[in-house]
């Protein structure tokens, strides 16, 4: 069964960890924090992003892809080799773990645009990609791709994430940010596509919540050619940020003041040459802004950011130990990682928290 | 005859809150006292126990604390999550930290003392019946939506370590409350508040009630400043009934 056969009227946990100094650990911790807030899961999803975790691979976008069957496998590979030199491809090491079952097959391409085709284009190989990638996930039935950015991956599935962690050994992967997402779909009833976190690129969103604005945002973002195809809320988060950030070339703050625009009462507040910039942003993107209650993460290249809806309907709290931020949908799960956090802090509705690295890359 | 006091200590770590709060519920009618260490995040703690029993907890307990409590005392050596309190009948909780949102949710009686801040939506549909008034003390400031939908009870805000007044709470305060008061240390900004309440004047009865919980506030968590009455603000319902347009007959 899949995600819009049957709605299922019903919480979910996040949890993100950051090295400011890009120090790689591996997945234990995130994995720790998650399994605490089980109850805030029921089983129907959990998945993570790791970032810095293909060192050796860096240059090369890192597909994961899953696919129903060898057909569709053999025709998405015919596809990617007509459009990308591919390095490397495997499967993604996994191992038996009794929760985890009907697993999709699950490969692994490391890969680089054909350079003839991405001239002919006349674009640059990330809106190469990310078309391509939009490709598969919309004309390939059985075909999907879960994560397609450099130094960095997705591993998600159905089930409760520690277990979903377990299933894909996250111990062996070492990164500077892990997010990490328990799911407790609200309408539908989870398939390994539909589990956070949702990715584009090096974006990647794990999110508790339910975006009610969700077609007016699905309908503007496939004005300009993404297309929705998960029947997920979250996905139509990781577009918005991609179009306002890498094609509109906007400043994260100001991206993120499109997604969750002050009220215009706020507004009105203002000096007159901010509350004017603040109207004509949100005339701009008025449908770019995110409504309904949520708290996100978002993982991208230059660091990690939270983000709660405006009138903060999901819990968030952040902290801070020697080079790491940690952020989690409940204290505990901060602390059971990190023994004595400092500067237990909750962002405020519509407060967005960036974290970047220290030094760029 | 002096009762014997009776105490026993319980190792949490990661223990699954359904195993420990069967554990507490079963040690409750032999124990006096149930002190919890390393608690993290097992929700539920105290939720529905009807017996006067103290229990402590070092650790952060996890969301609902003292939900649906009918008579214990928890002290929390820590900071608590979200919904503390929810529906709770009677009884104390003394948080010797800050707390997530919405604190004392739908609560019916019994106290919360906070010693620091609250987040969002604290004290949402609290109600009181007869001589069943809940209240929440708060040391510090509050998250936005504080008393909202409020239906009854006492919410008093100390504004301790506070800097401005326009910092005491956030937006949308009282938004909904027809029932009930606030008493905020400091006058808030108009824009601050909800379009259902007003300020009023404090009579010496509101005095001697803020009095009161500061005395507690104070021996609670050891508090020896000062804190002035009279710069109070009393908030109440502009409206006992501000949905009646609602409900029309049609």
């Amino acid at each position: 069964m899949k995600e819009g056969q049957i709605r299922i009227p019903a919480g979910c946990a996040i949890s993100g960890i950051i090295d400011k100094k890009r120090n790689r650990f591996n997945g234990e911790s995130i994995i720790k924090s998650i399994a605490l807030m089980h109850e805030r899961s029921n089983g129907l999803g959990g998945g993570f992003a790791g970032y810095g975790i293909y060192p050796q691979y860096k240059n090369f976008f890192a597909l994961h892809i899953f696919y129903d069957n060898n057909q569709i496998k053999a025709k998405t590979e015919e596809f990617l080799s007509e459009h990308f030199e591919i390095e490397s491809a495997g499967n993604i090491p996994t191992r038996a773990v009794p929760s985890i079952k009907d697993k999709p097959l699950i490969w692994r391409y490391f890969v680089q645009p054909r350079i003839y085709k991405v001239r002919n284009l006349n674009m640059d190989e990330d809106e190469f990609t990310a078309r391509c990638v939009i490709r598969i996930n919309k004309d390939f039935l059985g075909a999907y791709v879960f994560s397609s950015g450099k130094n960095m991956g997705v591993f998600k599935g159905v089930g409760y994430p520690e277990d979903i962690g377990d299933f894909y050994m996250l111990e062996n992967y070492e990164g500077y940010i892990w997010t990490a997402h328990g799911r407790f779909p609200t309408n539908t009833p989870g398939w390994w596509g539909g589990a956070h976190p949702f990715t584009m690129l090096d974006w990647s969103i794990v999110h508790n919540g339910e975006i009610s604005s969700y077609d007016a945002n699905r309908r503007f973002v496939e004005m300009y050619g993404y297309k929705c195809t998960l029947q997920t809320d979250t996905e139509v988060i990781t577009y918005l940020l991609d179009l306002l950030v890498r094609r509109h070339k906007l400043p994260m703050e100001k991206a993120l003041q499109v997604l969750v625009a002050p009220f215009w009462n706020d507004i009105e507040k203002e000096n007159s040459k901010k509350a004017e910039e603040l109207k004509a942003l949100r005339a701009v993107y008025s449908s770019a802004l995110i409504n309904g209650p949520f708290s996100i993460l978002i993982g991208y290249e230059d660091g990690l950011i939270a983000l709660n809806d405006r009138i903060k309907l999901r819990s968030m709290v952040s902290a801070i130990k020697g080079d790491k931020v940690y952020f989690a949908s409940e204290e505990s799960a901060i602390r059971v990682i990190c023994k004595k956090p400092e500067n237990i802090y909750h962002p405020k509705g519509g407060e967005p928290i960036i974290v970047k690295f220290e030094e760029a890359k | 005859m002096i009762k014997e006091m009776k105490n026993i200590t319980i190792e949490v770590n990661l223990k699954d809150a359904k195993t420990l709060n069967e554990e507490i519920k079963n040690s409750v009618s032999a124990y006096d006292e149930i002190t919890l260490n390393n608690v993290y995040g097992q929700r539920y703690i105290g939720s529905g126990i009807n017996q006067d029993v103290k229990i402590n907890i070092n650790g952060v307990p996890g969301n609902d604390l003292g939900a649906y409590m009918d008579g214990p005392e928890i002290e929390v050596f820590s900071n608590a999550q979200d919904a503390i309190g929810n529906t709770m009948n009677k009884g104390r909780i003394i948080v010797h930290g800050s707390c997530g949102d919405t604190t004392g949710y739908a609560m019916r009686g019994g106290e919360i003392f906070i010693k620091g801040s609250v987040g969002y939506r604290v004290g949402i549909h609290m109600k009181e019946y007869l001589d069943m008034k809940p209240v929440i003390v708060i040391g510090s400031s509050a998250g936005d939506f504080l008393g909202e939908y409020m239906a009854g009870g006492i919410i008093i805000l100390l504004g301790i370590g506070v800097a401005k007044e326009d910092q005491l709470t956030g937006k949308y305060l009282g938004t909904g409350m027809h029932g009930g008061v606030m008493y905020v240390n400091g006058t808030l900004p108009e824009y601050k508040l909800g379009k259902e309440i007003k300020k009023v004047e404090l009579d010496n009865n509101d005095k001697k009630v803020i009095k009161n919980y500061i005395q507690q506030y104070k021996k609670y968590f050891k508090y020896t400043k000062d804190i002035n009455i009279d710069s109070f603000s009393k908030y109440v319902a502009a409206d006992k009934n501000p949905y009646h347009l609602l409900y029309i007959k049609n």
